[in-house]
């Protein structure tokens, strides 16, 4: 499999000078050669590659030209595909196979995308590393020592890896940016409602957003052209024209502004990896951005505000994983014994940490105190948001404070809470948010520089604009593009 | 508003002191849409178990609910029926907690923001005093499944297990509050029938409680008359009737009274009504205190009504079932039981309106609506407006009759056969010659034929055995085969015995 990019084997495979179903073998190839080490994939649905590959490749032989024909796609465990098991990387799914399949998904594949595999996440989308994973662990291709960060984690290493051109993952406060940054590749979040939920297994439903993952930002473009736009089986799915973000890719950053946060001080950072911001943000500006300095002088709650209304809806949300109707079922003496026995095997430490949490918030006598004000608070942060972009198109800023960190190197929740400190704010506020690839450090302790990632994030609805100054800050900087994975060993890592 | 006046209230005398019953009322209605509330399931009753259903009502991961704007609007149209207020903004809530028979372990319903609020049902009592009853809210929200219990009673406790039938769940239901206005066991079921033939009317549930479509609870406690505070209440459930309801009422209404008598408090708690025991019995010694952690759901977004669509559905609202019951006790002076009885038999109330236009005549034409009409709806199973009888016809019937064209006898066998036949009455009578005989010397000749071929019954009669003088009316009736004014014929026969002078 050479490492073409999505809109590179669209345009083949629509000219015939390929196959989706050579491309789906290549890729297929790639994961057995690859996922032994990385471990991005819980489940390779190689049969259902073969099959949608041969339906794509008679529509095209029919004259059908499709925007994804023949595009090895990889999919995040924590959407349905009929006929594929779906776990949320939890025990309490391990076995339970989808009767329907995600809007997001089906878009699609209808549009020519190959399903390679279902990958590894942080259980129910809950971390930031993939840690959380009950069922499996997936390394960080650029150094095996390393997370991938999460959790989409299994997504964004199998773009990193070779092992997808393109996947889809899940963004609640950073799930698709934090570990894109991690890993060197183009993580991008819509705005919540822009892309059908439907088919997506809840973590928080009101900050949940499928977003594409790709090593360019043209390929995000292209999936996010696909699969945007109102769906009528998800009631909070923005019933409003898409605009298309791949026309307005562009080169060059002239006449546009560029806010830096006040707040997000590059001091507080390792001076290596301030170095490399501060390099991202004189490029930007020397590709043509006016920077203009902005407040958000909420957003330093963000993290609180994030951590008693995501566990407050998850708490809601996961209450149906109770062992009556479909997955682990642990029988008790009664009902409600088995209610307690199933969720008590079936739930990791984090999961059940969150439940706990917003089950307390949204208890009475303290939901106003807890769950009522951190809805205040997050209607005081997008509203910095907004008086912020009355001065700037996008705002620039860090998507994680360091490289990927090594396994087990962070123990207590709330270090790990700390990853997302940069992407909570703009998922709160609902916004369009990527990370793209500006550069690598060499972090203490570390054999081999490690990528880092530069935050973008846009007004509502503004994902054409985002996308556009991000394709030109990649253009004009080329960091995916001057470095490589190393290579990696054959030995395969503990699975 | 105070509390209604009420004749059935009779207060109850305990040690001496007259109490008396305050109740509210708390009612689940399955609105009648052919989907579920948040899904494109059909909402059927008595499908084969669990053929209904789809990822969305069944709770599958990642499945999202989306609003059945049908089921808003019926709910709207029944609150705005009751002179409602429709605010401006509503919103769904999730009511979290864990039963096998909800998919999702939570119910999504509504909180603080109702669809409806407030409002008042009018109603008439049988004994024609006239009562209301105050409505709190009307909210939205999903049915549950439904539970069986492999037990020999039925039960949960010492089942092997229970089985759950899902085509209920996520059925639209609204659940219609009332304040605690009423006083007395009829009022009681004269709100629950007024709600009824409401719902009914404007096809927003079918209302049956037999399957379960409308489900009430009561909520009842006594206090001394005169007295401002609330006594102590049970909640009553499981009635599957309004006659069961008004059983139970009475039947806990007496509990409570004994208890009091012999000084004792009653206890706050749930009590199940026993159809067979005609008693009521404690099914939760106490409120059990349920966190329900509602808060607003993420997956819909807010109800928002603009005064237009508020507009557009209240004069959509027409011939509502009160008015008209009002209308027939006060302009046309029918009976509590007869315009109750027009209104709730379907088309009926619009057959006898239209007929009522032409004959202006109520009562009589309700006569005949109620009786003869009733009875051949019933005997043919086709509704009076679907018979051949048209209105024109009953009018021209119930004209006939009023101008003595016709006795009554001729008019009832008249409706029988153009109500399968059709045809003009008055042409029918006309032709057939089956116009009253009111003329003296016509009937004269058939009364002398009468006592001729009678000869035993004029020796009766003139032995003081009076009776056979409506044998002797039926015998002339006979001879002119029912035309005859048996009035006039009765007269004449007395006059021909020689007692004419009576």
């Amino acid at each position: 499999m050479s490492d073409a990019t999505a809109v590179e084997i669209a345009r083949s495979v629509n000219a015939g000078e390929s196959s989706a179903a050579k491309r789906a073998r290549a890729a297929n190839d790639r994961i057995a050669e690859r996922d032994g080490v990385i471990g991005a994939y819980l489940s390779v649905t190689s049969e259902l590659a073969r099959t949608h590959a041969a339906r794509v490749d008679a529509r095209i032989a029919a004259g059908e030209r499709l925007p994804l024909a023949g595009v090895p796609l990889a999919i995040k465990d924590n959407m349905c595909v009929t006929g594929t098991r779906t776990t949320c990387a939890s025990k309490i799914l391990a076995d339970w196979i989808a009767p329907y399949t995600a809007t997001a998904v089906q878009r699609l594949l209808d549009a020519g995308a190959i399903p390679l595999g279902k990958t590894n996440l942080d259980e129910f989308a809950m971390g930031s590393s993939c840690e959380n994973s009950a069922l499996g662990k997936t390394a960080n291709p650029w150094d095996l020592g390393r997370v991938p960060g999460g959790s989409s984690g299994g997504s964004v290493a199998a773009v990193a890896g070779g092992e997808a051109t393109v996947s889809l993952g899940s963004d609640t406060g950073g799930s698709i940016r934090e570990p894109a940054a991690f890993c060197g590749v183009v993580g991008f979040k819509p705005t919540y409602g822009r892309v059908s939920r439907y088919g997506l297994i809840a973590f928080a439903s009101s900050l949940d957003q499928i977003g594409p993952i790709a090593t360019t930002v043209a390929d995000a473009a292209l999936v996010y052209d696909v699969m945007a736009g109102h769906d009528p089986m998800d009631a909070t799915s923005v019933d409003r024209p898409v605009e298309l973000a791949s026309p307005g890719l562009r080169e060059d950053l002239r006449g546009v502004r560029i806010g830096i946060v006040r707040e997000f001080a590059l001091t507080e950072l390792d001076p290596a990896v301030r170095a490399v911001y501060e390099r991202a943000y004189a490029d930007l500006e020397k590709l043509g951005a006016e920077l203009v300095e902005v407040a958000l002088p909420t957003a330093e709650y963000g993290i609180a505000t994030y951590y008693l209304i995501a566990p407050a809806e998850c708490s809601s949300n996961l209450a149906r994983f109770d062992g009556m109707r479909y997955g682990l079922r642990v029988e008790g003496r009664d009902v409600g014994a088995t209610y307690e026995a199933t969720r008590a095997a079936g739930f990791g430490d984090e999961v059940k940490r969150r439940i706990l949490i917003g089950t307390y918030a949204l208890s009475s006598g303290y939901y106003d105190a807890y769950y009522v004000r951190a809805q205040k608070a997050r209607t005081l942060i997008a509203g910095d948001f907004a008086k912020a972009f009355a001065s700037c198109d996008a705002i620039a800023c860090p998507a994680a404070a360091t490289p990927a960190f090594a396994f087990a190197a962070k123990t207590d929740p709330v270090s790990m809470y700390l990853m997302d400190y940069y992407t909570i704010p703009m998922s709160l506020a609902g916004l369009p948010s990527l990370s793209v690839p500006c550069g690598y450090v060499t972090p203490a302790g570390g054999t081999s520089p490690m990528p880092l990632g530069l935050e973008l994030s846009a007004p509502l609805f503004a994902e054409r604009s985002l996308l556009g100054i991000a394709h030109a800050y990649e253009r004009g900087t080329r960091h995916a593009e001057a470095r490589s994975i190393p290579d990696l060993p054959r030995t395969a890592v503990a699975r | 508003m105070s509390a209604t006046l009420d004749a059935a209230a009779a207060p109850i005398a305990i040690g001496g002191v007259a109490y008396e019953v305050v109740m509210g009322i708390e009612c689940h209605v399955e609105l009648k849409t052919e989907t579920k509330m948040f899904c494109g399931c059909r909402n059927v009753f008595g499908a084969e178990p669990n053929t209904n259903v789809c990822p969305v009502c069944l709770g599958m991961p990642g499945a999202l609910p989306v609003p059945n704007r049908l089921a808003i609007e019926l709910l709207v149209k029944a609150g705005l029926a009751f002179g409602s207020e429709i605010p401006a903004y509503s919103k769904f809530d999730r009511k979290n907690y864990f039963y096998p028979d909800m998919p999702k372990d939570y119910q999504i319903s509504q909180f603080d923001m109702p669809l409806t609020q407030g409002g008042v049902v009018p109603f008439w009592l049988p004994d024609g005093t006239h009562g209301s009853c105050r409505l709190t809210r009307i909210h939205l929200e999903e049915d549950t499944g439904k539970s069986s219990h492999a037990s020999r009673d039925g039960r949960i406790a010492g089942s092997t297990h229970s089985l759950v039938d899902f085509n209920r769940a996520g059925v639209p239901l609204m659940e219609c509050v009332s304040e605690p206005d009423i006083r007395s066991a009829p009022a009681a079921v004269a709100y629950l029938e007024a709600l009824k033939r409401t719902f009914v009317a404007l096809g927003v549930s079918d209302v049956k409680m037999e399957e379960g479509s409308l489900r009430c609870d009561v909520n009842l406690s006594l206090r001394p008359v005169g007295q401002e505070e609330y006594g102590t209440k049970t909640e009553i459930k499981n009635m599957n009737s309004f006659n069961s309801v008004r059983r139970a009422i009475e039947s806990e209404m007496a509990r409570q009274a004994e208890i009091l008598e012999n000084g004792g408090r009653i206890v706050q708690e749930t009590r199940g009504w026993d159809e067979a025991a005609g008693t009521t019995h404690s099914m939760r010694s106490k409120e059990q205190a349920h966190d329900y952690r509602y808060f607003p759901d993420p997956d819909l977004t807010p109800i928002e009504f603009a005064p237009l669509d508020v507009t557009r559905l209240r004069e959509s609202l027409v011939g509502l079932p009160q008015a008209r019951i009002d209308r027939f006790v006060s302009d046309d002076k029918l009976s509590i039981a007869q315009a109750h009885q027009i209104v709730d038999t379907p088309g009926l109330a619009d057959y006898y309106d239209a007929a009522t236009a032409l004959t202006e005549k109520p009562q009589a034409t309700a006569n005949f609506v109620l009786g003869d009409l009733s009875r051949l709806a019933n005997e043919t199973g086709v509704p009076a407006g679907e018979s051949r009888l048209g209105v024109e016809s009953l009018a021209e019937i119930v004209a006939l009759v009023e101008a003595k064209t016709i006795n009554s006898k001729t008019a009832k066998d008249l409706i029988a056969r153009v109500w399968s036949d059709g045809g003009s009455p008055r042409e029918i009578v006309a032709a057939e010659g089956l116009g009253q005989v009111s003329d003296s010397g016509a009937i004269d000749t058939l009364v002398a034929a009468v006592l001729a071929a009678n000869e035993k019954s004029v020796a009766d009669y003139r032995a003081g055995k009076t009776k056979v003088m409506g044998f002797l009316v039926g015998q002339v009736m006979k001879q002119s085969r029912g035309t005859a004014n048996p009035t006039l014929a009765e007269e004449r026969l007395r006059a021909a015995l020689g007692d004419g002078a009576e």
